[in-house]
């Protein structure tokens, strides 16, 4: 069972209780954007087998969304932390290095 | 290949089956092929055989990084239906039917093809109108299926509870030639089917890059050392992502785990496939007894073949209430497959950025049912290097240009 804990409330909730949003840090782009823009943002994924940052919710609990960094291949959780940012705290990517060395995901490693 | 036949099946009893063959040559890789498709699987093995038999493209090679057909070949609930609404599904899915049919004749294998026919049970008002429109789209399509009264329904199923809990049993789509097949035995069957045109099925060897020059493709570099060719297909569903990646492009899938189990074997109770879509259940019995259960997908990313346990219970909750004998029934076997699930859960079957390389993913909860369709429309993209009329409009491109096949109901699937 996935358990993650909740930045915003601080509950440790499994994951009945949350709702899996997809990856995050995804760049948003609206009207006046390029095609390849557009089509990026709405359906390309990284789709990684290893670190993957992704969104939920805690949809049984505060309701709040929230950051998740995890592995696919393992189902190892690194952490979680606020979805008010666009990269993830540098103390979550370093512990990440020392437990993935070499790995990279989009822009972040 | 000596062929299989009863007369053949009495030879051997005769010499204490000494005479067998094995079903396939193993082999390790030559420096290079004119194909190389990564994936032994059904749709893998399946391009792989109509490259040979329809376009006469037989230096192929067939990797594996596993054992053939262990992916979701071996994983899925077996069940064959074409009921879909959009029309290019309805067109491939068909095909792919048809070609079920006479499938063991054609490869002289027994796939144990059974035409048992599927219910699709409509359980609210909005899935009795949904189905309805579908039976409609089936008729104008050549798909021959029927929308059905819950009489009918109870006198096909006769296990099933009308009056569940929850969601009572409004009607059904019917499709009568729908039906299940013996999964492994399309993948040994194809690769018997290949080995005897000559190709290589290499298993243990793993993709770990793709060698391309001046934006076309090369070759690959694998666990069993550099293999050269001038095209490349890529037919490894669940893993779809991971070879984009090292080919250089991104693919608009996600791969999630999505659970399946069976039961202990049982006297025969129903002869047909029942799918229940709204409680989120399916199930059929095999010919061993077992009943075999489909279950939910995760809500996330995993390639850990194994899902959450809380589906268990949700796919289980559903079947006792639309078959309550189903609670008195042990389980026997649960496990997980990784599917690559698109945003209009229709397949891709597609050129790439890359020349020379050529993607059918995208199946996600219902690629079995696609083998042999699949397999034909691949091998003729690959072959002209353009995709045919069945594949035609499952292109990457069409993401970019809004054209979506929207089967999200049709796939049977919750998600």
């Amino acid at each position: 069972m996935l358990t993650l804990t909740c930045p915003c409330c601080g509950v440790k909730a499994e994951e009945s209780e949350l709702h899996g949003g997809g990856e995050a840090h995804l760049t948003r782009f609206g009207p006046g954007s390029s095609e390849e823009e557009f089509h990026d943002y709405l359906f390309a994924r990284e789709n990684a087998k290893g670190v993957h940052f992704e969104r939920w919710r805690h949809v049984h609990g505060c309701g709040k969304w929230f950051h998740a960094a995890r592995c696919t291949a393992t189902l190892q959780v690194f952490g979680t932390y606020s979805a008010q940012t666009t990269e993830p705290p540098a103390d979550l990517l370093a512990t990440i290095r020392e437990k993935r060395p070499g790995w990279s995901w989009r822009d972040f490693s | 290949m000596k062929r299989y036949s009863a007369f053949a099946i009495a030879r051997e009893a005769l010499r204490q089956h000494t005479g067998w063959d094995r079903a396939w040559r193993k082999a390790s890789p030559k420096k290079k092929y004119d194909v190389v498709i990564v994936g032994a699987g059904g749709h893998g093995l399946a391009t792989a055989y109509y490259l040979g038999k329809n376009h006469g493209i037989r230096n192929v090679a067939i990797l594996e990084k596993g054992w053939l057909g262990g992916g979701n070949t071996g994983r899925n609930t077996t069940i064959i239906r074409s009921n879909y609404l959009q029309d290019p599904s309805a067109a491939i899915y068909e095909k792919s039917r048809s070609l079920y049919e006479t499938m063991s004749q054609d490869l002289n294998y027994n796939v144990m093809f059974s035409p048992r026919g599927v219910i699709m049970l409509a359980q609210t008002e909005h899935e009795v109108r949904g189905y309805r429109r579908t039976a409609h789209a089936n008729a104008l399509q050549g798909v021959e299926t029927q929308f059905i009264g819950p009489e009918k329904v109870k006198e096909l199923c006769p296990i099933i509870n009308l009056d569940g809990p929850r969601y009572p049993v409004l009607g059904g789509l019917w499709q009568a030639r729908g039906g299940t097949a013996r999964h492994d035995a399309v993948a040994w069957g194809y690769a018997r089917a290949c080995s005897d045109m000559g190709m290589d099925i290499i298993q243990k060897c793993e993709v770990t890059g793709i060698r391309s020059e001046g934006g076309k493709v090369r070759g690959v570099s694998t666990s069993q050392g550099d293999i050269d060719c001038d095209k490349l297909g890529i037919v490894v569903a669940g893993h779809s992502g991971v070879l984009a990646k090292m080919a250089g492009f991104r693919l608009p899938i996600e791969s999630v785990s999505l659970q399946a189990l069976v039961s202990e074997p049982i006297k025969p109770c129903m002869d047909v496939v029942v799918m229940a879509n709204t409680v989120h259940g399916y199930m059929s019995q095999s010919d061993k007894g077992e009943m075999v259960i489909g279950g939910g997908t995760d809500g996330y990313n995993n390639y850990t073949q194994r899902g959450s346990f809380h589906h268990i219970e949700e796919t289980v909750r559903a079947l006792v209430e639309t078959f309550p004998m189903v609670s008195r029934l042990k389980m026997l076997r649960q496990w997980g497959g990784i599917v690559d699930v698109t945003g209009d859960r229709s397949p891709i079957i597609s050129k790439t950025p890359l020349d020379g390389c050529f993607i059918n993913c995208g199946w996600g909860t219902g690629g079995f049912k696609a083998i042999p369709g699949s397999g034909w429309a691949t091998a003729e993209m690959i072959a002209r290097n353009e995709p045919g009329p069945l594949a035609a409009a499952f292109g990457l491109e069409r993401f970019r240009e809004g054209r979506f096949i929207d089967e999200s109901v049709a796939a049977g699937v919750a998600h």
